[in-house]
Protein backbone atom coordinates (compact mmCIF):
# COMPACT_ATOMS: atom_id res chain seq x y z
CA UNK A 1 0.00 0.00 0.00
CA UNK A 2 1.23 3.45 -1.28
CA UNK A 3 0.10 6.70 1.01
CA UNK A 4 2.13 8.98 -1.09
CA UNK A 5 3.90 9.55 -4.52
CA UNK A 6 7.24 9.12 -3.43
CA UNK A 7 6.13 5.98 -2.42
CA UNK A 8 4.24 4.86 -5.40
CA UNK A 9 7.24 5.85 -7.38
CA UNK A 10 9.56 3.56 -5.13
CA UNK A 11 7.15 0.27 -5.37
CA UNK A 12 7.35 1.20 -9.18
CA UNK A 13 11.02 1.52 -10.04
CA UNK A 14 12.02 -1.01 -6.87
CA UNK A 15 10.01 -3.54 -8.23
CA UNK A 16 10.85 -1.98 -12.09
CA UNK A 17 7.20 -2.29 -13.07
CA UNK A 18 5.23 0.72 -14.38
CA UNK A 19 2.71 2.76 -11.88
CA UNK A 20 -0.47 1.51 -13.57
CA UNK A 21 1.22 -2.19 -12.23
CA UNK A 22 1.18 -1.00 -8.79
CA UNK A 23 -2.43 0.23 -8.63
CA UNK A 24 -3.63 -3.03 -10.21
CA UNK A 25 -2.05 -5.16 -7.75
CA UNK A 26 -2.90 -3.09 -5.07
CA UNK A 27 -6.77 -2.85 -6.10
CA UNK A 28 -6.74 -7.30 -6.42
CA UNK A 29 -5.04 -7.02 -2.83
CA UNK A 30 -7.75 -4.85 -1.53
CA UNK A 31 -10.75 -6.22 -3.17
CA UNK A 32 -9.44 -9.95 -3.31
CA UNK A 33 -10.28 -9.66 -6.98
CA UNK A 34 -8.55 -11.29 -9.82
CA UNK A 35 -6.21 -9.36 -12.44
CA UNK A 36 -9.21 -10.39 -14.86
CA UNK A 37 -12.12 -9.25 -12.28
CA UNK A 38 -10.62 -5.69 -11.94
CA UNK A 39 -9.17 -4.86 -16.13
CA UNK A 40 -12.93 -5.44 -16.71
CA UNK A 41 -14.10 -3.13 -14.23
CA UNK A 42 -11.75 -0.23 -15.70
CA UNK A 43 -12.54 -1.26 -19.42
CA UNK A 44 -16.26 -0.75 -18.87
CA UNK A 45 -14.80 2.64 -17.34
CA UNK A 46 -13.09 3.32 -20.71
CA UNK A 47 -16.40 2.52 -22.87
CA UNK A 48 -18.19 5.13 -20.66
CA UNK A 49 -15.62 7.36 -21.34
CA UNK A 50 -15.15 6.67 -24.60
CA UNK A 51 -19.01 7.02 -25.26
CA UNK A 52 -19.24 10.30 -23.62
CA UNK A 53 -16.71 12.06 -25.76
CA UNK A 54 -17.85 10.49 -29.58
CA UNK A 55 -21.16 11.79 -28.37
CA UNK A 56 -19.86 15.41 -27.45
CA UNK A 57 -17.97 16.05 -30.71
CA UNK A 58 -20.67 14.47 -32.85
CA UNK A 59 -24.08 15.50 -31.15
CA UNK A 60 -24.62 19.53 -30.68
CA UNK A 61 -25.28 18.18 -26.60
CA UNK A 62 -26.65 21.23 -24.85
CA UNK A 63 -27.52 21.33 -20.72
CA UNK A 64 -30.88 22.25 -19.69
CA UNK A 65 -30.22 25.34 -18.45
CA UNK A 66 -28.88 25.90 -21.95
CA UNK A 67 -25.67 27.86 -20.03
CA UNK A 68 -23.24 25.16 -22.38
CA UNK A 69 -22.97 22.65 -24.97
CA UNK A 70 -21.65 22.26 -28.65
CA UNK A 71 -18.84 23.81 -28.06
CA UNK A 72 -16.88 20.31 -28.37
CA UNK A 73 -18.19 20.68 -31.84
CA UNK A 74 -17.18 24.03 -32.69
CA UNK A 75 -13.33 23.26 -31.99
CA UNK A 76 -13.65 19.70 -34.28
CA UNK A 77 -14.73 21.95 -36.98
CA UNK A 78 -12.15 24.43 -36.53
CA UNK A 79 -9.65 22.27 -36.14
CA UNK A 80 -10.85 20.39 -39.68
CA UNK A 81 -10.17 23.94 -40.97
CA UNK A 82 -6.26 23.69 -40.80
CA UNK A 83 -6.15 27.20 -39.37
CA UNK A 84 -5.55 26.03 -35.94
CA UNK A 85 -2.10 27.89 -33.89
CA UNK A 86 -2.06 25.28 -31.01
CA UNK A 87 -1.34 21.75 -32.43
CA UNK A 88 -3.74 19.18 -33.31
CA UNK A 89 -3.35 16.80 -30.06
CA UNK A 90 -3.43 19.79 -28.34
CA UNK A 91 -6.75 20.86 -29.57
CA UNK A 92 -8.09 17.89 -30.15
CA UNK A 93 -7.95 17.28 -26.36
CA UNK A 94 -9.10 20.25 -25.62
CA UNK A 95 -12.38 19.72 -27.83
CA UNK A 96 -12.86 15.92 -25.94
CA UNK A 97 -12.40 17.03 -22.97
CA UNK A 98 -15.17 19.72 -23.15
CA UNK A 99 -17.07 16.82 -25.19
CA UNK A 100 -17.38 15.19 -22.02
CA UNK A 101 -18.46 17.87 -19.44
CA UNK A 102 -20.43 19.12 -21.63
CA UNK A 103 -22.56 15.44 -21.60
CA UNK A 104 -21.79 15.65 -18.32
CA UNK A 105 -23.82 18.96 -17.57
CA UNK A 106 -26.94 17.93 -19.99
CA UNK A 107 -27.27 14.97 -17.51
CA UNK A 108 -25.95 12.17 -19.75
CA UNK A 109 -23.61 9.21 -18.39
CA UNK A 110 -20.21 10.10 -17.85
CA UNK A 111 -17.00 8.41 -15.69
CA UNK A 112 -16.21 10.05 -12.62
CA UNK A 113 -12.37 11.02 -12.89
CA UNK A 114 -11.82 11.93 -10.52
CA UNK A 115 -15.19 13.49 -10.10
CA UNK A 116 -17.63 14.39 -12.51
CA UNK A 117 -16.78 17.99 -12.91
CA UNK A 118 -13.42 17.63 -13.90
CA UNK A 119 -14.30 14.23 -15.64
CA UNK A 120 -13.63 15.76 -19.15
CA UNK A 121 -9.44 15.73 -18.54
CA UNK A 122 -8.30 12.42 -18.17
CA UNK A 123 -10.42 11.19 -20.68
CA UNK A 124 -10.24 13.54 -23.53
CA UNK A 125 -6.26 13.47 -23.17
CA UNK A 126 -6.60 10.01 -23.34
CA UNK A 127 -8.85 10.02 -26.37
CA UNK A 128 -6.89 12.93 -28.25
CA UNK A 129 -3.09 11.05 -27.36
CA UNK A 130 -5.19 7.35 -29.40
CA UNK A 131 -4.70 9.33 -32.69
CA UNK A 132 -1.19 9.74 -32.52
CA UNK A 133 -0.20 6.87 -31.27
CA UNK A 134 -2.72 3.98 -31.24
CA UNK A 135 -2.65 2.53 -28.02
CA UNK A 136 -4.00 -0.97 -27.38
CA UNK A 137 -6.73 -1.00 -25.31
CA UNK A 138 -4.90 -2.79 -22.20
CA UNK A 139 -2.42 0.20 -23.08
CA UNK A 140 -5.74 2.59 -22.33
CA UNK A 141 -6.84 1.21 -19.59
CA UNK A 142 -3.31 1.32 -17.94
CA UNK A 143 -3.38 4.34 -18.66
CA UNK A 144 -6.58 5.09 -16.35
CA UNK A 145 -4.94 3.10 -13.36
CA UNK A 146 -1.90 5.23 -13.97
CA UNK A 147 -3.88 8.51 -13.40
CA UNK A 148 -6.52 6.94 -10.51
CA UNK A 149 -3.10 5.80 -8.50
CA UNK A 150 -1.86 9.89 -8.60
CA UNK A 151 -6.03 10.52 -7.92
CA UNK A 152 -5.72 7.77 -4.97
CA UNK A 153 -3.25 9.53 -3.64
CA UNK A 154 -4.38 13.29 -3.58
CA UNK A 155 -8.15 12.06 -2.40
CA UNK A 156 -6.29 10.35 0.72
CA UNK A 157 -3.72 13.20 1.52
CA UNK A 158 -5.51 16.36 0.13
CA UNK A 159 -9.15 16.91 -1.43
CA UNK A 160 -10.94 16.10 -4.56
CA UNK A 161 -14.20 17.71 -3.57
CA UNK A 162 -14.30 21.39 -5.02
CA UNK A 163 -16.68 21.81 -2.06
CA UNK A 164 -13.69 21.42 0.20
CA UNK A 165 -11.07 21.92 -1.46
CA UNK A 166 -11.83 24.81 -4.82
CA UNK A 167 -11.52 23.61 -8.40
CA UNK A 168 -7.35 22.82 -7.83
CA UNK A 169 -8.92 20.20 -6.17
CA UNK A 170 -11.16 18.67 -9.01
CA UNK A 171 -9.66 19.98 -12.21
CA UNK A 172 -5.96 20.30 -10.84
CA UNK A 173 -6.21 16.88 -9.62
CA UNK A 174 -7.44 15.47 -12.71
CA UNK A 175 -5.05 17.82 -14.52
CA UNK A 176 -1.88 16.42 -12.51
CA UNK A 177 -3.34 12.66 -12.70
CA UNK A 178 -3.76 13.12 -17.02
CA UNK A 179 0.19 14.43 -17.04
CA UNK A 180 1.49 11.50 -14.68
CA UNK A 181 -0.50 9.17 -17.17
CA UNK A 182 0.33 10.16 -20.30
CA UNK A 183 3.75 10.37 -18.98
CA UNK A 184 4.18 6.67 -18.58
CA UNK A 185 1.95 5.71 -21.29
CA UNK A 186 4.95 7.65 -23.60
CA UNK A 187 7.39 5.24 -22.35
CA UNK A 188 8.48 7.71 -19.72
CA UNK A 189 10.05 6.90 -16.03
CA UNK A 190 7.90 6.55 -13.07
CA UNK A 191 9.50 9.77 -11.76
CA UNK A 192 8.97 11.62 -14.97
CA UNK A 193 4.89 10.69 -13.91
CA UNK A 194 5.69 12.11 -10.68
CA UNK A 195 7.61 15.62 -12.41
CA UNK A 196 4.76 15.89 -15.04
CA UNK A 197 1.59 15.81 -12.00
CA UNK A 198 3.60 18.14 -9.93
CA UNK A 199 4.44 20.46 -12.72
CA UNK A 200 0.98 20.40 -14.08
CA UNK A 201 -0.91 20.37 -10.46
CA UNK A 202 1.55 23.61 -9.34
CA UNK A 203 -0.42 25.29 -12.52
CA UNK A 204 -3.83 24.91 -10.83
CA UNK A 205 -2.89 25.95 -7.20
CA UNK A 206 -5.25 28.57 -5.60
CA UNK A 207 -8.41 27.93 -8.55
CA UNK A 208 -11.49 28.37 -6.97
CA UNK A 209 -14.87 26.84 -7.22
CA UNK A 210 -17.46 29.65 -8.16
CA UNK A 211 -19.79 27.64 -10.87
CA UNK A 212 -22.28 30.22 -11.79
CA UNK A 213 -25.60 29.59 -10.30
CA UNK A 214 -24.05 26.50 -9.33
CA UNK A 215 -24.29 24.65 -12.05
CA UNK A 216 -21.49 22.27 -13.21
CA UNK A 217 -21.43 24.22 -16.55
CA UNK A 218 -19.41 28.05 -16.42
CA UNK A 219 -16.62 27.80 -16.20
CA UNK A 220 -16.84 23.69 -15.14
CA UNK A 221 -16.76 22.79 -19.07
CA UNK A 222 -13.55 25.42 -20.34
CA UNK A 223 -11.81 24.69 -17.13
CA UNK A 224 -11.67 20.78 -18.35
CA UNK A 225 -10.69 22.22 -21.48
CA UNK A 226 -7.51 24.12 -20.36
CA UNK A 227 -6.54 21.26 -17.95
CA UNK A 228 -6.54 18.97 -20.69
CA UNK A 229 -3.92 21.52 -22.44
CA UNK A 230 -2.20 21.67 -19.16
CA UNK A 231 -1.81 18.16 -18.95
CA UNK A 232 -0.16 17.52 -22.42
CA UNK A 233 2.26 20.26 -22.09
CA UNK A 234 3.75 19.33 -18.34
CA UNK A 235 4.32 15.61 -19.49
CA UNK A 236 5.61 16.55 -22.87
CA UNK A 237 7.80 19.23 -20.12
CA UNK A 238 8.87 16.60 -17.80
CA UNK A 239 9.25 13.81 -20.81
CA UNK A 240 11.93 16.49 -22.21
CA UNK A 241 13.12 15.56 -19.08
CA UNK A 242 12.44 18.74 -16.78
CA UNK A 243 11.86 18.58 -13.07
CA UNK A 244 9.81 20.06 -10.75
CA UNK A 245 11.79 21.89 -7.78
CA UNK A 246 8.92 21.25 -5.59
CA UNK A 247 8.33 17.32 -4.91
CA UNK A 248 4.79 16.42 -6.66
CA UNK A 249 3.94 15.07 -2.04
CA UNK A 250 4.26 18.73 -1.48
CA UNK A 251 2.40 20.50 -4.20
CA UNK A 252 0.15 18.00 -3.30
CA UNK A 253 0.44 19.48 0.40
CA UNK A 254 0.68 22.75 -0.65
CA UNK A 255 -3.03 22.16 -2.63
CA UNK A 256 -4.82 21.00 0.14
CA UNK A 257 -3.68 23.82 2.67
CA UNK A 258 -4.72 26.42 0.04
CA UNK A 259 -8.22 24.64 -0.07
CA UNK A 260 -8.63 25.08 3.72
CA UNK A 261 -7.59 28.19 3.52
CA UNK A 262 -9.87 29.49 0.82
CA UNK A 263 -13.20 31.16 1.92
CA UNK A 264 -16.42 28.98 1.47
CA UNK A 265 -17.83 31.99 -1.06
CA UNK A 266 -14.98 30.26 -3.29
CA UNK A 267 -16.03 26.57 -2.97
CA UNK A 268 -18.71 25.63 -4.74
CA UNK A 269 -21.51 27.66 -3.07
CA UNK A 270 -21.79 30.18 -6.07
CA UNK A 271 -21.53 33.14 -3.48
CA UNK A 272 -18.19 33.98 -5.09
CA UNK A 273 -15.75 34.57 -7.86
CA UNK A 274 -17.76 34.12 -11.74
CA UNK A 275 -21.02 32.91 -9.69
CA UNK A 276 -20.89 36.53 -8.26
CA UNK A 277 -20.31 38.50 -11.13
CA UNK A 278 -22.85 40.82 -12.85
CA UNK A 279 -23.15 38.02 -15.80
CA UNK A 280 -23.41 35.69 -13.47
CA UNK A 281 -25.97 36.86 -11.30
CA UNK A 282 -28.28 37.57 -14.07
CA UNK A 283 -27.73 34.18 -15.72
CA UNK A 284 -28.78 32.55 -12.57
CA UNK A 285 -31.69 34.60 -11.97
CA UNK A 286 -32.58 34.05 -15.63
CA UNK A 287 -32.31 29.92 -14.54
CA UNK A 288 -34.09 30.05 -11.27
CA UNK A 289 -36.17 33.07 -11.68
CA UNK A 290 -34.22 34.27 -8.50
CA UNK A 291 -30.65 34.60 -7.89
CA UNK A 292 -29.19 32.31 -5.09
CA UNK A 293 -27.83 34.57 -2.25
CA UNK A 294 -30.75 37.00 -2.20
CA UNK A 295 -32.98 33.49 -0.62
CA UNK B 1 -7.19 6.36 4.43
CA UNK B 2 -10.59 7.46 3.06
CA UNK B 3 -10.16 6.11 -0.47
CA UNK B 4 -9.19 2.70 -0.77
CA UNK B 5 -10.30 1.51 -3.92
CA UNK B 6 -8.99 2.63 -7.66
CA UNK B 7 -12.56 2.96 -8.28
CA UNK B 8 -13.17 5.65 -5.94
CA UNK B 9 -11.09 7.98 -8.01
CA UNK B 10 -11.90 6.38 -11.81
CA UNK B 11 -15.71 6.11 -11.11
CA UNK B 12 -18.39 5.89 -10.77
CA UNK B 13 -20.48 5.65 -13.43
CA UNK B 14 -23.24 8.45 -13.20
CA UNK B 15 -25.78 10.36 -14.78
CA UNK B 16 -24.37 14.04 -14.30
CA UNK B 17 -23.89 16.81 -13.78
CA UNK B 18 -21.46 16.19 -10.11
CA UNK B 19 -20.05 13.28 -8.28
CA UNK B 20 -20.23 14.83 -4.81
CA UNK B 21 -23.79 17.19 -5.11
CA UNK B 22 -25.35 14.02 -7.98
CA UNK B 23 -24.00 10.92 -7.27
CA UNK B 24 -22.87 10.86 -3.79
CA UNK B 25 -26.07 12.26 -2.66
CA UNK B 26 -27.94 9.23 -4.86
CA UNK B 27 -26.25 6.89 -2.70
CA UNK B 28 -27.25 8.69 0.36
CA UNK B 29 -30.74 8.53 -0.69
CA UNK B 30 -30.28 4.72 -1.45
CA UNK B 31 -28.78 4.03 1.95
CA UNK B 32 -31.94 5.72 3.33
CA UNK B 33 -33.96 2.82 1.47
CA UNK B 34 -32.20 0.23 2.17
CA UNK B 35 -31.96 0.59 5.80
CA UNK B 36 -35.98 1.46 5.67
CA UNK B 37 -36.08 -1.54 4.00
CA UNK B 38 -38.72 -0.74 1.46
CA UNK B 39 -40.56 2.38 -0.38
CA UNK B 40 -41.52 5.02 2.10
CA UNK B 41 -44.70 7.05 1.92
CA UNK B 42 -42.81 10.34 2.35
CA UNK B 43 -39.77 11.88 2.48
CA UNK B 44 -38.48 14.80 3.96
CA UNK B 45 -34.79 15.99 2.89
CA UNK B 46 -32.94 18.91 4.98
CA UNK B 47 -30.00 20.43 2.86
CA UNK B 48 -27.15 22.43 4.20
CA UNK B 49 -23.91 24.35 3.19
CA UNK B 50 -23.26 23.47 -0.42
CA UNK B 51 -25.83 21.21 -0.75
CA UNK B 52 -28.68 23.94 0.41
CA UNK B 53 -27.10 26.52 -1.70
CA UNK B 54 -26.90 24.88 -4.94
CA UNK B 55 -28.82 21.80 -4.77
CA UNK B 56 -31.11 22.71 -7.64
CA UNK B 57 -28.48 23.31 -10.30
CA UNK B 58 -27.07 19.91 -9.23
CA UNK B 59 -29.83 17.82 -9.16
CA UNK B 60 -29.19 16.82 -5.90
CA UNK B 61 -32.89 17.01 -4.86
CA UNK B 62 -33.27 14.82 -8.07
CA UNK B 63 -30.82 12.83 -6.90
CA UNK B 64 -31.30 12.03 -3.31
CA UNK B 65 -34.78 11.19 -4.31
CA UNK B 66 -33.49 8.86 -7.10
CA UNK B 67 -31.92 6.90 -4.10
CA UNK B 68 -34.63 6.73 -2.04
CA UNK B 69 -36.31 5.29 -4.86
CA UNK B 70 -33.41 2.50 -5.02
CA UNK B 71 -31.85 4.18 -8.26
CA UNK B 72 -28.19 3.54 -8.58
CA UNK B 73 -25.76 6.50 -9.60
CA UNK B 74 -25.74 4.98 -13.83
CA UNK B 75 -29.41 4.71 -13.66
CA UNK B 76 -31.06 6.99 -16.09
CA UNK B 77 -34.35 7.12 -14.08
CA UNK B 78 -32.77 9.05 -11.43
CA UNK B 79 -33.70 12.10 -14.20
CA UNK B 80 -36.98 12.07 -13.71
CA UNK B 81 -37.24 10.79 -9.93
CA UNK B 82 -39.50 13.73 -8.71
CA UNK B 83 -41.72 12.62 -11.42
CA UNK B 84 -41.62 8.91 -10.76
CA UNK B 85 -41.95 9.89 -6.92
CA UNK B 86 -45.14 11.99 -7.59
CA UNK B 87 -46.73 8.75 -9.37
CA UNK B 88 -45.71 6.59 -6.75
CA UNK B 89 -47.76 9.20 -4.50
CA UNK B 90 -44.59 9.48 -2.09
CA UNK B 91 -44.98 12.74 -0.34
CA UNK B 92 -41.33 14.87 -0.82
CA UNK B 93 -40.46 17.57 0.82
CA UNK B 94 -37.24 19.65 1.24
CA UNK B 95 -36.08 22.02 3.83
CA UNK B 96 -32.59 24.41 3.30
CA UNK B 97 -30.99 24.89 6.32
CA UNK B 98 -28.97 27.53 7.15
CA UNK B 99 -26.97 25.60 9.89
CA UNK B 100 -23.14 25.04 9.59
CA UNK B 101 -22.61 21.46 9.56
CA UNK B 102 -18.84 19.73 10.11
CA UNK B 103 -18.97 18.99 6.12
CA UNK B 104 -19.88 21.34 3.66
CA UNK B 105 -22.05 18.58 1.77
CA UNK B 106 -24.83 17.24 4.53
CA UNK B 107 -27.92 16.15 3.95
CA UNK B 108 -30.47 14.63 6.32
CA UNK B 109 -33.12 12.32 5.10
CA UNK B 110 -36.20 11.83 7.21
CA UNK B 111 -38.36 8.98 5.21
CA UNK B 112 -41.62 6.56 6.74
CA UNK B 113 -45.18 5.22 6.09
CA UNK B 114 -47.72 4.73 8.37
CA UNK B 115 -45.47 2.02 10.45
CA UNK B 116 -42.45 3.22 11.07
CA UNK B 117 -39.93 6.19 10.32
CA UNK B 118 -35.97 6.56 10.02
CA UNK B 119 -33.52 9.39 9.83
CA UNK B 120 -30.13 9.74 8.94
CA UNK B 121 -27.69 11.83 8.30
CA UNK B 122 -25.15 11.73 5.52
CA UNK B 123 -22.05 13.46 3.97
CA UNK B 124 -21.16 13.76 0.53
CA UNK B 125 -17.08 13.23 0.78
CA UNK B 126 -16.29 14.07 -2.80
CA UNK B 127 -15.93 11.72 -5.91
CA UNK B 128 -19.15 10.29 -5.88
CA UNK B 129 -17.88 8.71 -2.09
CA UNK B 130 -20.35 9.26 0.78
CA UNK B 131 -20.54 8.26 4.66
CA UNK B 132 -23.24 8.00 6.65
CA UNK B 133 -22.54 9.29 10.02
CA UNK B 134 -25.90 9.82 11.91
CA UNK B 135 -28.69 7.11 11.90
CA UNK B 136 -32.11 8.02 14.05
CA UNK B 137 -30.01 9.99 16.22
CA UNK B 138 -27.10 7.69 16.74
CA UNK B 139 -23.30 9.03 15.59
CA UNK B 140 -21.72 6.25 13.09
CA UNK B 141 -19.00 5.77 10.91
CA UNK B 142 -20.12 3.56 7.80
CA UNK B 143 -18.01 3.82 4.56
CA UNK B 144 -20.46 2.47 2.29
CA UNK B 145 -17.95 0.66 0.15
CA UNK B 146 -18.83 -2.95 2.29
CA UNK B 147 -21.24 -4.60 3.30
CA UNK B 148 -22.79 -3.94 6.86
CA UNK B 149 -25.34 -4.63 9.05
CA UNK B 150 -27.18 -1.75 11.99
CA UNK B 151 -28.43 -3.59 14.98
CA UNK B 152 -30.71 -1.97 16.95
CA UNK B 153 -30.37 -3.29 20.35
CA UNK B 154 -30.81 -2.92 24.37
CA UNK B 155 -27.45 -2.17 26.25
CA UNK B 156 -27.21 -4.92 28.08
CA UNK B 157 -24.46 -7.19 28.26
CA UNK B 158 -24.35 -10.71 26.06
CA UNK B 159 -26.28 -8.58 22.96
CA UNK B 160 -22.85 -8.26 21.30
CA UNK B 161 -21.45 -11.72 21.91
CA UNK B 162 -24.33 -12.88 20.55
CA UNK B 163 -24.69 -11.61 16.90
CA UNK B 164 -20.85 -12.16 16.73
CA UNK B 165 -21.55 -15.28 17.46
CA UNK B 166 -24.22 -15.67 14.77
CA UNK B 167 -21.79 -14.21 12.14
CA UNK B 168 -19.02 -16.46 13.01
CA UNK B 169 -20.76 -19.59 12.57
CA UNK B 170 -21.89 -18.18 8.90
CA UNK B 171 -18.00 -17.57 8.63
CA UNK B 172 -18.86 -13.83 8.12
CA UNK B 173 -15.17 -11.58 8.86
CA UNK B 174 -16.20 -8.07 10.73
CA UNK B 175 -13.81 -5.95 8.87
CA UNK B 176 -15.08 -3.27 11.31
CA UNK B 177 -17.44 -2.51 14.55
CA UNK B 178 -18.34 0.46 16.50
CA UNK B 179 -21.10 0.47 19.36
CA UNK B 180 -23.18 3.45 20.62
CA UNK B 181 -25.31 4.37 22.65
CA UNK B 182 -27.22 7.22 24.04
CA UNK B 183 -27.45 6.41 27.54
CA UNK B 184 -26.70 3.59 30.04
CA UNK B 185 -28.79 0.78 29.82
CA UNK B 186 -31.12 2.39 27.17
CA UNK B 187 -31.47 1.72 23.06
CA UNK B 188 -27.36 1.34 21.29
CA UNK B 189 -26.28 0.58 18.21
CA UNK B 190 -23.97 -1.96 16.59
CA UNK B 191 -22.21 -0.97 13.38
CA UNK B 192 -20.76 -3.56 11.42
CA UNK B 193 -19.11 -3.60 8.47
CA UNK B 194 -18.44 -7.00 7.32
CA UNK B 195 -16.41 -9.00 4.46
CA UNK B 196 -19.03 -11.07 2.79
CA UNK B 197 -23.18 -10.66 2.30
CA UNK B 198 -25.29 -11.26 4.81
CA UNK B 199 -28.34 -13.34 3.43
CA UNK B 200 -31.89 -12.90 4.84
CA UNK B 201 -31.71 -15.98 6.97
CA UNK B 202 -28.88 -14.70 8.80
CA UNK B 203 -30.59 -11.33 9.91
CA UNK B 204 -33.15 -13.72 11.03
CA UNK B 205 -31.38 -15.17 13.03
CA UNK B 206 -29.90 -12.27 14.49
CA UNK B 207 -33.45 -10.58 15.15
CA UNK B 208 -34.52 -13.40 17.17
CA UNK B 209 -31.59 -13.08 19.73
CA UNK B 210 -32.61 -11.36 22.87
CA UNK B 211 -32.54 -7.34 23.30
CA UNK B 212 -32.41 -7.07 19.59
CA UNK B 213 -34.81 -4.59 18.10
CA UNK B 214 -34.18 -4.34 14.47
CA UNK B 215 -31.47 -5.36 12.27
CA UNK B 216 -30.75 -3.89 8.78
CA UNK B 217 -28.18 -4.76 6.19
CA UNK B 218 -26.61 -2.67 3.94
CA UNK B 219 -25.63 -4.36 0.21
CA UNK B 220 -22.15 -3.93 -1.66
Amino acid sequence: MFRNVAELVELAESKNIPISEVMILQEMEFRGKTREEVIKTMETNLDVMEKAVERGINEDVRSHSGLTGGDALLLQEYLKTGKALAGDILLDAVSKAMATNEVNAAMGTICATPTAGSAGVVPGTLFAIKEKVNPTREQMVRYLFASGAFGFVVANNASISGAAGGCQAEVGSATGMAAAAIVELMGGTPEQSADAMAIALKNMLGLVCDPVAGLVEVPCVKRNAMGASNAITAADMALAGIKSRIPCDEVIDAMYKIGQSMPNTLKETAQGGLAATPTGRALEAKIFGVSLDKK
Amino acid sequence: MKYRSVFDIIGPVMIGPSSSHTAGAARIGRVARQLFGREPKWVEISLYGSFAKTYKGHGTDVALVGGVLDFDTFDERIVNALTIAKEKGIRVKFTEEDAVMDHPNTAKVHLGDDEDDLELVGISIGGGKMEIVELNGFKLGLSGNSPALLVVHNDRFGAIAGVSNILAKHEINIGHMNVARKERGQQALMTIEVDQNVEEKIMKEVESLPNILQVAKIND
